[in-house]
């Protein structure tokens, strides 16, 4: 392999392509006069497939710049963060799912430490955005959620 | 005068109290987030659009515009000051600007960003008066299948913009527009690519993947090398340009205002194109070409005001044909689908106000920017100094909660994680996802065309090259992809040479 950085775009493209290919058939195609709901997808997947395989194969052909390493600190402690306010916000309420997610986040950086500052500085962006969202935009977030309303009787 | 007319109904909209109060709203939370470093309008407007879903439709674009200006100017700021542009469009202004910001001019660069956008911006609003309406009248003769053309225009025309292969651009644009077809066929009502996921029956939500691929992944590719975060202000003092500094800037100003507002019609076209094209432009005509890279104040002032005229103008696609031509635009159909507004050609006969407002607010806009953001330029001199690792967690709680304001769902929030890994490994694999956006509200719109126009010629394609306006399209389309594949070719030529010798 000479290029790595199309090997892999090719392979993204060829595997969501086969598979949307496959979901696709099981969708009426119809015809070119009355296109089914299979016959945009089908052909759109088709084609995919066919650039996936030109990448794969120039892959080999031409000179490729390789691919940098995957920063897996950064990646794991943003995407975990996101994936925390999912799971905690229901439960937990929107002012402890928001605190959670600065904190897995900001593990990303390699200097992070838990200093008194910071912590005040994200408890005070935290107040302001269930005062924004929650109290003024009235988004349907419970502001703090069933496990914890036995702790605080009063909100 | 059906023009000023028309630009009096708007500016009785746009200067209601309330709709002043969003603009400026707009605006100022527009310019605080576009000047954080590596955030341009996309994950700005992405982020700050659920502020808007409660609001009245005129109210919530007046307010959506207000932040893409804000957006805008903030990544010029930036740009000017450390030299990260948030954007490409404010890449060229960094070559100028950033030089005059280190040899302590920054205050007159960014009064020079400042001016001539404004100027652009006006120009460009009337330039908007004018050319809408016929755009909207000639639409009326559009058929399905000059849509579908168009559109396949607007698509290979989006390829230029992307940097890296023709080939994995294309692939971007075939991924986007199967994105797009997840959820229920309207013509059929069955669950097309949502694999039994309920959530998934009214389709991915357009904020989910842009806020995924443009936000997340860049906040995580930020993060891969802190070091080089650390940026160095330049002290911002004496914000006005001298009297030579504006007869300097003014023959710049309105060639970059004619440059823009042409190729900001254009599908493909917008802030970005503008800005390269009307520096190039400047370079060569320009007495002061020699200066040009080394702080020349005529290299700021040409692509500001061609970026802004070019993102005001490529509203006139947006607004009468209902078809976006860069990935703003795109973001911008869907807050106008999510008030219920279908853009097309309708939109400017049945409401007026909406149209007209929007318009008229965009002039508005740049008013504030210009008023607003020289005083509080310290504000965000401040904003850009604080350290990115205490910024981005911010910005990963904007974007969550904005994405869990769509629809009150975690399932929302869960398909960012993976939107937000994907939009990672692109941006290792270098792959451009700014085709995959606009395929991805393009898409349905298209396959309805297609689906009409099919049907109306009997199954006959030949409908697509019989037809004048589709068969312009496609011919424009097919001549962008020769003018591609040309110098991809001559650089093939030329590394093979090198290897020979």
């Amino acid at each position: 392999m000479r290029a790595p950085k199309d090997f892999w775009t090719g392979a993204i493209y060829l595997v969501i392509g086969v598979v949307g290919f496959f979901v696709a058939r099981n969708y009426s195609f119809g015809s070119t006069t009355r296109m089914g709901p299979g016959y945009f997808p089908t052909v759109l997947a088709g084609l995919l497939t066919l650039v996936g395989l030109i990448s794969l194969v120039r892959a080999f052909v031409v000179e490729g710049a390789p691919v940098g390493a995957l920063a897996l600190r950064p990646l794991a402690s943003v995407v975990g963060a996101i994936v925390v306010f999912g799971l905690a916000v229901v439960p937990l309420g929107g002012a402890v799912a928001m605190l959670l997610t600065i904190l897995v986040a900001a593990t990303a950086s390699r200097q992070f430490k838990l200093a008194p500052l910071p912590l005040l500085g994200a408890s005070g962006l935290v107040a302001i955005c269930c005062l924004v969202f929650i109290e003024m935009l009235n988004v349907p977030m419970p502001l703090v959620g069933p496990w914890l309303r036995p702790l605080l009787p009063n909100f | 005068m059906d023009v000023i007319a028309n630009l009096g109904l708007g500016l009785q909209v746009a200067l209601e109290p309330t709709n002043l109060l969003y603009c400026l709203l707009g605006v100022l939370l527009g310019t605080a987030i576009g000047v954080l470093p590596g955030l341009g309008p996309v994950p700005t407007i992405a982020m700050l659009l659920p502020l808007t879903y409660g609001l009245a439709p005129d109210s919530a674009l007046i307010m959506l515009a207000g932040i893409f200006y804000g957006a805008q100017y903030g990544g010029s700021t930036t740009a000017i000051l450390v030299n990260l542009p948030g954007e490409s469009s404010s890449v060229v202004t960094a070559l100028d600007g950033y030089r005059m910001a280190r040899a302590g001019h920054a205050g007159r660069a960014l009064a020079t960003a400042a001016i001539s956008s404004f100027v652009a911006g006006t120009i460009a609003t009337v330039v908007i008066a004018i050319a809408a309406p016929l755009l909207a009248g000639a639409a009326l003769a559009f058929g399905p299948a000059d849509y579908f053309s168009l559109m396949v225009l607007g698509l290979i025309a989006s390829v230029v913009l992307a940097s890296g292969s023709l080939l994995h651009a294309i692939g971007m644009i075939l991924l986007g527009l199967i994105l797009g077809v997840v959820g229920t066929d309207i013509n059929s009502g069955i669950a097309r690519f949502t694999f039994e996921v309920p959530q998934l029956a009214d389709g991915i939500d357009f904020v989910v993947i842009a806020m995924g691929l443009f936000g997340i992944g860049e906040i995580v590719a930020n993060l891969e090398d802190e070091t080089s975060r650390t940026a160095i202000m330049p002290k911002v003092k004496n914000l006005f340009p001298t009297r030579d500094d504006l007869r300097r800037i003014i023959g710049p100003t309105l060639r970059g205002t004619a440059m823009g507002s042409v190729l900001g019609i254009l599908p493909g076209g917008g802030a970005v194109l503008s800005s390269f094209s009307a520096y190039a432009l400047e370079k060569r005509v320009s007495k002061n070409s020699a200066q040009f890279g080394k702080g020349a104040i005529e290299g700021v002032a040409a692509p500001e005001a061609a970026n802004n005229a070019g993102a005001q103008t490529s509203f006139i696609p947006m607004l009468t044909l209902g078809i976006p031509s860069n990935p703003v635009m795109a973001l911008m159909i869907g807050a106008l689908m999510i008030q219920g507004i279908q853009p097309g050609p309708s939109v400017m006969v049945q409401q007026p106000t909406l149209f007209w407002g929007l318009i008229a607010s965009m002039w508005c806009g740049n008013l504030m920017l210009i008023i607003l953001n020289l005083p509080l330029v310290g504000l965000w001199v401040k904003m850009i100094s604080v350290p990115y690792r205490y910024l981005f967690p911010a910005i990963v709680l904007f974007s969550v909660i904005g994405v869990f304001t769509l629809s009150n769902s975690t399932f929302h929030v869960y398909l960012l994680a993976g939107f937000g890994i994907l939009g990672y490994i692109f941006k290792k694999l270098d792959a451009e996802p700014a085709p995959l956006l606009l395929a991805l509200i393009l898409g349905p719109m298209m396959e309805e065309e297609l689906r009409r126009a099919m049907m109306l010629s009997k199954g006959d394609a030949m409908v697509f090259v019989s037809r004048p306006i589709s068969a312009t399209m496609l011919a424009v389309a097919l001549v962008l992809l020769a003018l591609m594949v040309a110098p991809a070719l001559r650089k093939k030529r030329e590394s093979a040479f090198h290897e020979d010798s």
